[in-house]
């Protein structure tokens, strides 16, 4: 099996896409010769041409309120935030446009572009360039969000979101982004955007985790079992917008104890929404409460000592043992 | 007539204006690229426009609407600038161009459901008439606008677009991303201020110091300060800049110097911060009256052609009164229908089968 990191799983998504749509664009900061800080748009200007992806001048409302309009000329932009903590400027054009389009014209004129934000921290980068801002995202109705968690996957979720008919804010793990996996990059057998993923099954605890915190529960599950502890099941939700709601309760009706795992703040973070899913939806299936293991909800810290902030694995493996010696 | 001025030495130049004041030699109609039935269709439009804007004011006030934002003033900038555009190019709306919408034949009922609540954005097919969506967040449809020039260029469609915005919005950064991004891309866009002096109640000359035409400067390409009150001078240097923009690739910056002579909306009270006087000044520049006098004077159109306007702008507004008022509200369905493509996911199905189950029907919606 040939190895491969998610930037070139992402970089080879673009590339097929582009290749299979010729109404894609590609457009953003630096995304063109440099092919984008972190190279996951490398070497395509030169392959698709400057007309198909370009730089653009340094304005992320601008990225995103331009791509409304090549929306509307029937075009399908793909367009990049350089890092998460440089996104915001585009928030009104997302949330006020973006997001409404297709409700507000009656599905006259539909939005179906991407928009890539690397996000997280735990790769010691400054100030701005490690927040988790998907709740924001999640948030706003009209939005898929969505986030892989290993290279095959983020080439399979890339490729959906292209395809989708609707806008899809897809967030890459950049603590993730040069982890080197064994795989094909291949749509064979792809889950749709929409699913989770149960990439270890266990049957005495769930731990519902995404993106860059699915190697860290899988972590977990391995010294929890080691320890003695017990078989501890993970959940990749891959999608937090739709989510898939039966994957949430099935698992916990089988294991009975769940905790949540992202590195975003705690409060009103994406982890309060599983757990109020799991109240809603498999409460009689429950031996422990729910337990949430996230950032804190503080400025996200300088590098040196950001392992303070990002769930280790021995926060995440107490919370388990909590939820499994209730 | 003055001379346009193309170049970024417009302020030298003063105000484009075409219609003449008092002792001032005639237009040169060749030069406007106008025959006798374009100048009388402008005024007919223009007379239809200010004749539903007052109604869609009056509408509100019996309670068929919401909120209502009149255009009366601005009537030569809308009617004026929506002419001079191709009917392949496009036009983005902010929230006051019903005048614009009249000249593209949007039907006026599906305009204004987005001001009676029926639905945001209304019910009108903006593609069709290459007319967008009501937009109030204030100048983010500017970027849409440059968007679309860009993926028209990028398909090799000789397509311009007009972005219409107010002096206020020149304050948005939107307007700076969109005019820059324009120049880089070399996008086929025209920009539209209508500066009507207020920005609800903050006044020009604190919303921005240098004048508005003058920022092109600082893009790279040309501004224009034109009377907007004289639909003549608004139609040639749309007219000009908009043929500029598909053949060079080149966007130009149109401050329209006009007035908003009704208040921001129909829940706003213009009292409490403006002088009638200034009102007053600016009604006597009314540019319905003034380019009807003109008409009149220089024999393009006589009483005959008026009687006959006027009769189709009653017709116009009692059709559009008929179909505002006759409208219901949508089915509570519809708030789910178009959030996605395709089948609901699962969280918005269960909350449809609940907003469908308890509804509001008290409230006036429709069963499903």
């Amino acid at each position: 099996m040939p190895e491969v990191t998610m930037v070139k799983a992402l970089n080879q998504a673009l590339r097929d896409s582009l290749t299979d749509d010729p109404r894609m664009l590609i457009l953003g900061e630096d995304v063109g010769k440099l092919g984008g800080v972190f190279r996951v748009t490398d070497g395509l200007q030169g392959e698709f041409g400057t007309e198909r992806v370009f730089d653009t001048p340094l304005a992320e409302a601008g990225i995103a309120g331009v791509s409304v309009g090549l929306c509307m000329a029937g075009w399908h932009p793909v367009g990049e935030m350089q890092f998460d903590g440089f996104s915001y400027p585009a928030l009104d054009q997302i949330i006020s446009h973006v997001a409404k389009f297709r409700n507000r014209t009656r599905g006259r004129v539909t939005m179906p572009m991407v928009i890539r934000i690397p996000y997280t921290g735990g790769y010691g980068g400054a100030e701005h360039h490690n927040d988790s801002p998907e709740a924001y995202y999640a948030h706003t109705s009209g939005l898929k969000v969505v986030t892989p968690s290993s290279a095959i996957d983020a080439y399979q979720l890339l490729r959906a979101s292209i395809a989708d008919p609707d806008p899809v804010v897809f967030f890459e793990p950049k603590s993730r982004y040069w982890s080197k996996e064994s795989g094909t990059l291949s749509d064979d057998d792809a889950l749709p955007i929409g699913t989770a993923r149960t990439v270890r099954p266990g049957s005495d605890c769930t731990i519902f985790a995404y993106g860059a915190m699915v190697a860290r529960s899988l972590q977990v599950a391995e010294r929890a079992a080691a320890d003695g502890l017990g078989e501890v099941e993970v959940v990749d939700l891959r999608s937090l917008v739709p989510l898939d709601l039966d994957a949430l309760a099935s698992s916990v009706q089988r294991t009975g104890r769940a905790v949540v795992v992202h590195e975003a703040p705690m409060t009103l973070g994406f982890g309060a929404e599983v757990v109020a899913r799991l109240m809603e939806d498999a409460f009689d299936y429950l031996e422990a409460p729910v337990l949430r293991v996230t950032g804190y909800d503080i400025p996200y810290p300088p590098a040196t000592i950001e392992s303070n902030y990002v769930p280790s694995i021995e926060r995440v493996l107490a919370a388990v043992r909590r939820v499994i010696e209730y | 007539m003055t001379t346009t001025p193309t170049s970024l030495d417009g302020e030298r130049q003063g105000l484009l204006r075409v219609i003449p004041r008092d002792g001032e030699p005639e237009p040169d109609l060749s030069t406007l690229g106008l025959k006798e039935e374009g100048l009388r269709e402008l005024y007919r439009l223009m007379a239809l426009v200010r004749r539903a804007d007052l109604e869609a004011t009056a509408l509100q006030r019996q309670g068929e609407l919401a909120v209502y934002p009149p255009l009366v003033g601005q009537e030569a900038a809308q009617v004026g600038s929506a002419f001079a555009m191709e009917r392949s190019d496009w036009l983005f709306p902010s929230y006051r161009e019903l005048g614009a919408a009249v000249v593209r034949g949007v039907d006026l009922v599906e305009y204004l459901h987005f001001y009676r609540a029926t639905w945001h954005g209304g019910t009108y097919d903006g593609p069709a008439h290459g007319f967008g969506y009501v937009t109030v967040p204030v100048a983010s449809q500017i970027l849409h606008a440059v968007g679309y020039a860009m993926g028209a260029k990028l398909d090799g469609h000789p397509v311009a677009t007009l972005a219409y915005f107010g002096d206020g919005a020149t304050s948005e950064g939107d307007f700076h991303e969109g005019c820059n991004f324009a120049a880089v891309f070399r996008a086929p866009v025209v920009f539209f201020c209508q500066n009507n002096q207020w920005a609800i109640s903050v006044p020009l000359a604190a919303q921005t110091v240098a004048p508005i035409w003058r920022k092109a400067e600082a893009y790279g390409f040309p501004g224009v300060r034109v009377d907007g009150n004289d639909v003549l001078a608004v139609y040639v240097a749309v007219r000009e800049a908009a043929a500029r923009a598909r053949e060079e690739g080149l966007p130009t910056l149109i401050e329209a110097v006009t007035y908003r002579i009704g208040a921001h909306s129909t829940a706003d009270d213009a009292s409490r911060y403006r002088p009638d006087e200034e009102v007053e000044r600016w009604k006597a520049l009314d540019p319905v009256d003034r380019y009807q006098n003109w008409l009149s004077a220089s024999g393009h159109a006589d009483d005959a052609f008026y009687e006959q306007v006027e009769a189709e702008a009653r017709e116009f507004a009692a059709h559009l009164r008929a179909g505002v008022i006759g409208s219901e509200p949508r089915p509570v369905r519809e708030m789910f229908e178009w959030v996605f493509a395709g089948d609901l996911p699962q969280h918005l199905a269960r909350q449809r089968d609940e907003a469908l189950r308890f509804g509001a029907p008290s409230e006036g919606a429709r069963d499903a």
